[in-house]
This record gives C-alpha cells, sequence and structure tokens, in this order.
C-alpha cells in the first residue's frame, strides 16, 4: 500500500531522557543502539551501590546509584523505593528535559508482521507529539495516524484533541500477567501484533505498565511517583499501576489524554512468577479498594496544577485508604515528600543549582 | 426455452434450503438422498451437524461419496481450561441467529453469492427499502423472507413505515419481527474481507464470538479481549471484574471504504482504510461512541428494542454518509447498556465495504447530519436513567422524554426522533406480543 509522505517524526534529542532502572547490567542497550544513541540516558542503580554497572561505550548518560539518591534529597530520599524499579521515577524528577521515556532492562527491540525492526521511541514520540481524544471513541483507533481518520459521527469540535501527556506501549513473548495468571500459563506468549494507538476515554482506569513508558514530563511529571515498594514495605510490583491510576485521575481532571497500544517492545525475561506473588499478594487484595477509590476520586476546581492535585489525592488517600491499611498512610506521606522533592529539584524558575549524577 | 424444474428437484431445493430443521434423512429413497447430499456440497452447505445426519442413513451409495471424497468429520479435542467459572464462546445453534439484511438496492445477487459461504447456514430476513421500485434479485440456496412495502404496510400501518422504516431503517423492521436470540446486519454494498493470510472472514462467527463472550467495560485492559486465545487480563486488573458482563452489542470495522462523514470523504477521496487492527475490546462504560450500522451484531433478547429509528435527516439519502440514523440508535443502545450494565464491544470483524457514491455531491446537500452531532454527543454523554428504568423498553422512554425537553427545542428533528422512539417502543410491544406463540 502506497503510504503518502508524512513529515518524519522529529528526534527531539535535546528533549527527551530516557530513564532506565537497574541493578544487574545494562548489556539490553547494545540492541537498542541504532534507536537510543542519540539520547541522554538517565540511569537509576537499584540495590547494592558498591556495585559498578556497566554502561556499553558510546551513550551520554548520568548514573545515580543509593547513595547519590541520599545525597541529593537527604531525609526526603525516604519516598524512593529501594530494592524495587519504582526507583526509577528518581530519574524523573532529576531530568530537566520535556519527555520521558522508561524501559525496563530485560526490554529489547521487536518486530512487526513484516519483519522489521520496531523503533519503539520513535513511536512514543509521534503518540505524544499528536493529540488524544478522550472524549468520544473513535472507533478507527488514533485518527491522527497515517491512513486514518475520524469516523461518521464524530463531532467536529471535538477533533482538535487535546495534549497528550501519556504514551503507553505493549509487550510482545512475554506478557505483563500478574502472578496467579503466569502460575496457570507460564507458557502464554503474546505473539498478537495489533496494530492500533488509542485513547483511554475520560473517567477509565487501567493498569499502567511502567516497562515501555513514555511522558510529558513537563506535563504530569510531578504525578509519576511510583510509590513505596520494595524492602521494607509490604507491597511489590504496584508501583506502576500505582502512579498509572494517580496519574489518570488527575489528566481526566486537567483535560490532558492518555495512549495506549503501539509500540511494542519484545519482553524477554518472565521472572519468578512465586516471588512475584509474595510480592503481589497484597496488591491483589488491595486492589479491590483501590480501584473503586481512584473510580470515585473527584478533584477540586481549584486543583489547577498536577502538584495540587497530587497533593489533594493524598489527602483524599490518607482519609479513605488509610482504612485499609497503615500502610497507605505512610504512602499519602511519601506523596507529599515526593511532590516537596520535586518542587526543590524543580524549581519554576529553575534558578537553584542542583547536584549532578555521574555520568560521562 | 428451458424446461420448468421437476417437482423433485424443487422438493429438493426446499430441503436443501432448510437443512438445518431436518433431523432424520434415513425415509429418502436412495437417488433423492444422493441428490440432495450433491446439491448440499455444491451450495457449500455440509457442516458437520448435516454430515453426520447423512452418515445416519447408513446408505451404502452416500456413505462411498464420503469416503470417495475424502470428507472427514473434523474432531475438536476437549482442552482444559484454565479459566474456571468464565463462559467461554459456545458453538451456537444456527437456529439461534437472523441475518437482517436492508436492501437499499435491487440485485442482491451478487452480495448474496459474495456472503453464500457466511450466511448459508443461517436463516436471513431481507426487508426491502419501502422506497425502493425495482422488483428484488435475489438469489436461490438460502432460507430466507423477503418483506417488502405492503408487508410492513400490513404489520404497521403505512403511516408507521413511511416515518420509520425508510432507506436504511427498513432493516429496523427485521429486528422488530425477528424470533431469534442474535441479530446479525450487514450493508448491502459489503463483501466479506480478507484477512492477512487471504483467508475469507467470517463476519458472522466473530459477531457471535463478541456477543457469547463476556465484555469488560468496568476497566480496561491494555491487552484487549482477554477472552481472545492467547490473551488474559494482565497485572492490575481487578479479580473480581474478571468474569465480565453479557455483551449486547457488537460494532464490526470495515477495510477499504471507511464510515467517513461526506466532508472527510470528500477532502480525502483517495483514502481507503488498508489497517486491519486485530483486536476486540470492550468500550468502557460511560464512554459514548459513534456506532456504524454498517456491520453490527446484538443480542436481541438482551437489548433489542434500543436499537431504533429514530433520528431522520430532512434530506437523507441512500448512502450512509448522508444519514445519521445508526449514530443516533447506537448512543441510545450505548446509554441503554450502561444503564442495564451489559457490555458494547468494537473491533472485529472487518467486512469490505465497496466503492459507492460521490461525497462531494452529498455535500451540495445540508450538511445537517455532521452539524447535528454537535447537539447530540453531549446530551447522550450526560443523559442519565432512573433506578426505576429494568427494561431496554423503559430507558427508551425514559430517554425519549429527555430529548424531547431538552433536544426538542433545539431543532424539529430531535423532537420528531423522540416521538419516534415512543411510537417504536409501542410499536415493538404490539408486534411482540403478536409474534409471540
Amino acid at each position: 500500500m502506497a503510504q503518502t509522505s508524512a513529515s518524519p517524526t522529529p528526534l527531539l534529542k535535546d528533549e527527551l531522557d530516557i530513564v532506565i532502572p537497574t541493578i544487574r547490567n545494562l548489556d539490553f542497550l547494545e540492541m537498542w543502539r541504532p534507536f537510543f544513541q542519540p539520547y541522554h540516558l538517565i540511569i537509576v542503580q537499584d540495590g547494592d551501590p558498591s556495585k559498578i554497572i556497566n554502561v556499553p561505550e558510546g551513550f551520554d548518560y548520568e548514573l545515580y546509584n543509593r547513595n547519590d539518591i541520599n545525597r541529593i534529597l537527604g531525609p526526603k530520599a525516604s519516598c524512593i523505593s529501594f530494592k524495587d524499579s519504582a526507583c526509577r521515577c528518581f530519574g524523573y524528577m532529576v531530568s530537566k528535559k520535556k519527555y520521558i521515556f522508561t524501559i525496563d532492562d530485560d526490554c529489547f527491540v521487536a518486530k512487526d508482521p513484516s519483519g522489521k525492526d520496531i523503533n519503539a521511541l520513535e513511536q512514543h514520540i509521534k503518540n505524544l507529539l499528536s493529540p488524544s481524544t478522550p472524549f468520544f471513541f473513535n472507533t478507527l483507533y488514533d485518527p491522527y495516524r497515517d491512513g486514518a481518520d475520524f469516523v461518521r459521527g464524530y463531532p467536529f469540535s471535538l477533533r482538535e484533541g487535546v495534549p497528550t501527556a501519556v504514551s503507553h506501549g505493549l509487550w510482545l513473548n512475554i506478557p505483563d500477567y500478574d502472578a496467579p495468571t503466569q502460575l496457570v500459563k507460564p507458557l502464554e506468549r503474546n505473539s498478537r501484533f495489533v496494530d492500533a494507538v488509542m485513547t483511554i476515554p475520560k473517567g477509565t482506569l487501567f493498569p499502567m505498565c511502567g516497562m515501555n513508558l513514555g511522558f510529558n514530563r513537563e506535563l504530569i511529571g510531578p504525578a509519576m511517583y511510583f510509590g513505596l515498594m520494595g524492602d521494607g514495605q509490604p507491597i511489590g510490583r504496584y508501583d506502576d499501576m500505582w502512579a498509572g491510576w494517580c496519574m489518570k485521575v488527575i489528566c481526566d481532571h486537567l483535560g490532558w489524554g492518555v495512549k495506549t497500544g503501539l509500540p511494542y517492545i519484545w519482553h524477554s525475561k518472565a521472572s519468578n512468577p512465586f516471588v512475584n506473588l509474595k510480592k503481589e499478594y497484597k496488591g491483589i487484595y488491595w486492589q479491590e479498594e483501590l480501584i473503586p477509590f481512584f473510580q470515585a476520586a473527584t478533584l477540586s476546581k481549584d486543583c489547577t496544577t498536577v502538584q495540587k492535585c497530587y497533593l489533594e489525592l493524598s489527602k483524599q488517600v490518607k482519609a479513605k485508604l488509610g482504612k485499609v491499611d497503615d500502610y497507605f498512610i505512610k504512602l499519602a506521606d511519601a506523596m507529599v515528600t515526593w511532590i516537596e522533592a520535586w518542587d526543590e529539584l524543580n524549581p519554576p524558575t529553575g534558578s537553584a543549582e542542583l547536584p549532578n549524577g555521574k555520568g560521562k | 426455452m428451458r424446461t420448468p424444474p421437476s417437482l423433485v428437484s424443487l422438493a429438493i431445493d426446499s430441503a436443501l434450503a432448510h437443512l438445518s430443521n431436518i433431523s432424520d434423512l434415513s425415509f429418502l429413497p436412495d437417488h433423492i438422498l444422493i441428490d440432495l447430499f450433491l446439491k448440499t456440497l455444491r451450495a457449500g452447505k455440509l457442516t458437520e451437524k448435516i454430515l453426520k445426519l447423512f452418515i445416519a442413513t447408513g446408505k451404502e451409495e452416500v456413505l462411498s461419496h464420503i469416503e470417495a471424497l475424502n470428507i472427514q468429520l473434523v474432531l475438536t479435542p476437549v482442552l482444559p481450561t484454565s479459566k474456571k467459572n468464565l463462559r467461554m464462546s459456545q458453538i451456537i445453534d444456527d437456529n439461534d441467529v437472523d441475518i437482517v439484511i436492508g436492501a437499499l438496492h435491487p440485485d442482491l445477487t451478487s452480495f448474496l453469492d459474495e456472503w453464500r459461504p457466511v450466511f448459508s447456514r443461517f436463516h436471513l430476513i431481507i426487508v426491502k427499502d419501502p422506497d425502493l421500485k425495482d422488483e428484488l434479485t435475489i438469489p436461490g440456496g438460502f432460507n430466507l423472507h423477503v418483506y417488502t412495502k405492503s408487508d410492513i404496510d400490513k404489520a404497521v400501518g403505512s403511516a408507521s413505515t413511511a416515518s420509520l422504516f425508510s432507506g436504511y431503517s427498513c432493516r429496523y423492521f427485521g429486528y422488530l419481527i425477528s424470533q431469534k436470540k442474535y441479530v446479525v446486519s450487514i450493508d448491502d454494498d459489503c463483501i466479506p474481507a480478507r484477512d492477512n493470510n487471504g483467508g475469507l472472514i467470517d463476519a458472522v462467527a466473530q459477531h457471535i464470538s463478541n456477543l457469547t463472550t463476556p465484555a469488560t467495560p468496568f476497566f480496561f485492559n491494555t491487552l484487549y479481549d482477554p477472552f481472545c486465545k492467547g490473551a488474559d487480563f494482565v497485572r492490575g486488573y481487578p479479580f473480581s471484574l474478571r468474569s465480565g458482563v453479557t455483551c449486547a452489542l457488537s460494532c464490526g470495522l470495515w477495510l477499504n471504504l471507511a464510515d467517513y462523514d461526506a466532508p472527510t470523504q470528500a477532502l480525502k477521496p483517495g483514502q481507503r482504510n488498508s489497517r486491519y487492527v486485530d483486536a476486540v475490546l470492550t468500550v468502557p462504560v460511560r464512554t459514548m461512541l459513534p456506532v456504524s450500522g454498517i456491520n453490527i451484531g446484538f443480542n436481541r433478547e438482551v437489548v433489542g428494542p434500543a436499537l431504533l429509528p429514530a433520528l431522520r435527516l430532512a434530506k437523507e439519502g441512500k448512502f450512509r454518509w448522508e444519514t445519521v440514523e445508526d449514530i443516533w440508535s447506537g448512543m441510545c443502545v450505548k446509554v441503554v447498556c450502561d444503564h442495564l450494565g451489559v457490555g458494547v464491544k468494537s473491533g472485529l470483524p472487518y467486512v469490505w465495504r465497496k466503492e459507492r457514491g460521490d461525497a462531494i455531491e452529498s455535500l451540495k446537500k445540508e450538511w445537517e447530519g455532521v452539524k447535528l452531532m454537535e447537539d447530540v454527543v453531549p446530551f447522550f454523554q450526560s443523559v442519565r436513567l432512573s433506578q426505576a428504568a429494568v427494561t431496554p423498553e423503559d430507558c427508551v422512554i425514559e430517554m425519549a422524554a429527555a430529548v424531547k425537553e431538552r433536544l426538542g427545542p433545539v431543532h424539529p428533528v430531535f423532537a420528531r426522533a423522540a416521538e419516534a422512539m415512543v411510537e417504536w417502543v409501542k410499536l415493538w410491544k404490539v408486534v411482540r406480543t403478536q409474534l409471540s406463540p
């Protein structure tokens, strides 16, 4: 099929940071080199800070380990998780760029049905630079894609769309299942390439996976706190879920869009389902309370910034979810600490001197 | 001059058309049985059930034919299910489905011939557009009933025929009188599409699959339909929501000529939809969408009365982009489904929509439909039904009252729509009472 020549997707190499949490190594970057090399990387090293993480030659990066996080945030470092990939949100906080792309270190380049390598980053950029349509569902999915448009019946007044805050990508091979599903279907692999990007409608919540995620940090950054997980916490593997639910409530309130679908990456590593079950166990019960909480959450009209929205949400978390478990009281406090730390590191005038991480 | 058909051959043709209702063939004389068998093969109607019927006769000649042609029973292995208590897609009885076709073109030969491999198992209701003057041409080999203007007049009175069932809305008469649980409707300018491997897409089977597997409107699954083979609910999806709800409406899509409005079609005359998106997803609760009537399936027992012919443009024409009746009907259904706690799916199946019409010519008429959407969409997004509305009929009556009150003053077409909705519910009650045994 002949494609009309669309303008090429801008590289945005000076406006986008790639944030990667890691505890082992970054060998996977070799496969991504053709797509990632132009960009600045922010590596957040979890676990033992004395371990040296090898970064492949030729990448421009800054690396932060636990010691750096403690040094930079001081007592506020308590809001950043330890021994969980949730620590990646520290990378969002220290970045100075407009856009963030975050990816797990066991995610590789996938191929589309024609056999061509998928440039996931380019697709995320396309998603973020084109509008979203959360107010009315377009049955042909993303109307701004080549070869698509708004269908009959779609009001013209809604065709301009709204800014896209988040681009949620998917995974071929090992799908993002929870532990019970993994235990029942250990061999299931996602081989279905669904050639669509779509806006998640306003008022609809979804499970946001942090494995392959892009977002507009200037718009929604402060809402992308990945919570208290891992060491010393009663729960794990709900970091991205928590961030996704908070983020969606805020985006719905402020009138921004969230897209899901393309791009696909190839998820290579199935984590141990028994280990996962231990981490998720409480989450599986708690999510039954969390979902109704987020679905009913409303923010007042004077929440006009993301920070204000987030702080109001933290109050509601403390008031309503505190009854479910004391953990949520701690989490609500951590949400406040996060915003304080965010505002400190990202003052409006940008005049504060910020300590740098180790880098090239 | 052709020899007229014999009584025997007419009888065999009739038996072929009603094969799904026959439970025993052993009484047939051998030569008639063979003839029926060969005609069944030629018509593409040899299903597993019918093959078993022929085998059960025990007649040697039929059995040797089956062996010579190497026809085999396809055994479906019984696999252990890992989803306890979840309804998987059932093999449905052909008798549960009506295919309702609104005939806006007199010659349905190529349309029905193209759809024969898919349609021939089912009962068809063909409703002729009352405004169409020419006689319908319909090829043989189908189990069908045809309804023309006089049939509709007899059933509902000629005033209703004119106000409710002309043009694309003629198909609603088919919904009104159908006795089946599931209805599938496809525009008569669409043919089966082909998937990425070149295979013919059985749109009816896909609609039925959508309607017989649960929908999940309360939380979005990022891997789309979790009941599809090779997919499931993702991490973070609450377990209490994983059994889903009944799917009442299945909205399919279109390759080649997508369902665009006239301005879009005129602006991009060469654009053709060639993107096959291999997904079915549930449209979330409270999310409105433009339902295109070109390719749909629905559970008539659950939402039948909510699919209704109400919004008729003053200059409504015989091209889809000169109408909005289906968009209005679809939003009524969505509101009803949201209220009753059942689901709506969108995505597969695709049909191939043929080139037809000149969008620019259509543009010379008013852009009425396009302008009306500005009022229609906010209305449906905000309409709320009371707890007392527990049936689709109740819901439609409440909605009609809201339409009359809130949209009636905006444009006379809405006041008429409200009246049509009330009239429709009355008709539905009257006709359904007459039809029940």
